[in-house]
């Protein structure tokens, strides 16, 4: 991470081929690989929670049904009752967010969500989606939304553009709310790390006032902890309110 | 607690201070640029494409597979937990029909007994009632039958009175006059004197 004296907080994002020419000519970096790892996480977690398909749970079923729920109950309450068609995608989206988000803050890995082509992929991806399923469920009537109604007509002009553009950025805010939360949240672990580092080099006294950024990243770890889960929230909860939007009629 | 704030306060200024010198000590730290925003390398690319696959095939494991198992257990739960309460929802039922039959059937006994009752008492006192009738009507015609008697006696002992009357007077009349006197007339006179004594 921090190479000499001088502090690499970039360094950590970024993209190392994985198997040499094989990961260069496949494009395949650590990036893909830890979105294998978070995925294959979250299905052997809901995999050994539901093995007993117990009526009465252990915790660890307990833990899987809580998950489960939670999204089911969201996809549900926001998007309301086609809410069921959409919560396995919703389900996807909210763990693979959160996966790749916990899996970051583990020492020597890597944060996928930390790259804006991931995250504005996916916002592109739910972007997409909502623009489908409104073409779909509303037909030609979607495009009456850009103009809000009982506005008055002499400020079509100023309110058309205004609402197209505030819908195109959606993914733009999307993406980068999640971007920007995870490499801020990591450049700042880097920092402390590396200033720990660099007192060390000033003897003693550097090593009692380490303690300081010790503590710090410390901190900034339940930190990250509580932005990861909100930001993978946000993410979601926001494609459902977006996705209620489409399917209402 | 105090020692700890002083320690994380120093720490906090030191590590502020120190991250500005660093800024300074180190301006080429940036210059680089963010790897995440070098579109020309094909890795940074290249995540789009896996993370599509890698999502599209996390999405049809979970939709296909994990999701419907989770769900099928959680539907399973809450049949068995509604089945379980109408069972005992029937069973109380069939519980409160028992007491209501229960209680029913007290209920008629105890009518029945009560009528039972009433009905021997009843029956009691029709045969005591009778009973005393009998009684009465025995004792009645037993005194009707002694007054019979009485009357009879008294008749008797009147007829006897008058024998004695006329010989009574037919001695005082031969004794005072020395005449026997006729003994017919003697009898009718004391028949007149029992007539207007009116005994």
């Amino acid at each position: 991470m921090a190479g000499g004296s001088s502090i690499d907080v970039l360094g950590q994002f970024e993209l190392h081929p994985v198997l040499g020419g094989l990961g260069e000519a496949l494009r395949f970096s650590q990036s893909p690989l830890y979105m294998i790892l978070a995925a294959c996480l979250v299905l052997a977690f809901l995999y050994f929670g539901m093995r007993p398909a117990a009526v009465v749970p252990g915790r660890f079923q307990a833990a899987a049904e809580v998950c489960y729920e939670f999204i089911h109950s969201m996809a549900v309450d926001t998007i309301g009752p086609e809410g069921t068609a959409f919560f396995p995608f919703i389900f996807t989206l909210f763990f693979f967010i959160l996966a790749g988000n916990y899996i970051g803050l583990l020492p020597f890995s890597f944060t996928f969500t930390s790259h804006i082509a991931v995250t504005l992929g996916l916002a592109v991806m739910v972007f997409l989606l909502t623009v489908i399923v409104s073409l779909k469920v509303q037909g030609f009537r979607f495009f009456a939304h850009f103009m809000p109604a009982g506005a008055s007509m002499f400020l079509a002009p100023l309110l058309i553009p205004i609402e197209i553009l505030s819908f195109l950025s959606r993914p733009v805010s999307l993406s980068i709310r999640l971007f920007a939360n995870m490499v801020a949240g990591h450049v700042m672990f880097d920092i402390f790390a590396s200033f720990v580092i660099m007192l060390a080099g000033f003897g003693v006294v550097g090593d009692v006032f380490a303690i300081g950024p010790i503590a710090i990243n410390m901190a900034l770890v339940a930190l990250e902890l509580l932005v990861g889960v909100l930001q993978a929230y946000v993410f979601a909860i926001l494609t459902c309110i977006y996705l209620r939007e489409a399917v209402a009629h | 607690m105090g020692v700890m704030m002083k320690i994380v306060r120093a720490g906090l200024l030191a590590t502020v201070s120190g991250v500005s010198l660093l800024v300074m000590a180190a301006p080429g730290a940036y210059a680089a640029g963010m790897p995440q925003l070098d579109f020309h390398n094909p890795l940074v690319t290249g995540q789009v494409i896996w993370g599509a696959v890698i999502f599209l095939g996390f999405y049809l494991v979970l939709s296909q597979v994990m999701l419907p198992r989770v769900g099928r257990v959680l539907e399973d739960r809450s049949k068995r937990i509604s089945g379980d309460l109408d069972v005992a929802r029937s069973a109380k039922q069939d519980a409160d029909k028992a007491v209501a039959e229960l209680q029913q059937a007290r209920k008629d006994a105890m009518a029945e007994a009560q009528a039972n009752l009433q009905k021997t008492l009843d029956a009691e006192q029709q045969a005591a009632d009778q009973k005393l009738a009998e009684i009465n009507a025995r004792l009645s015609a037993e005194i009707a039958d002694a007054e019979k008697r009485i009357a009879a006696e008294k008749a008797q002992a009147f007829g006897t009175l008058k024998e004695i009357a006329a010989d009574t007077t037919q001695a005082l009349v031969s004794r005072l006059t020395g005449v026997a006197p006729d003994a017919q007339l003697v009898a009718q006179k004391v028949d007149g004197a029992i007539a207007h004594q009116n005994i």
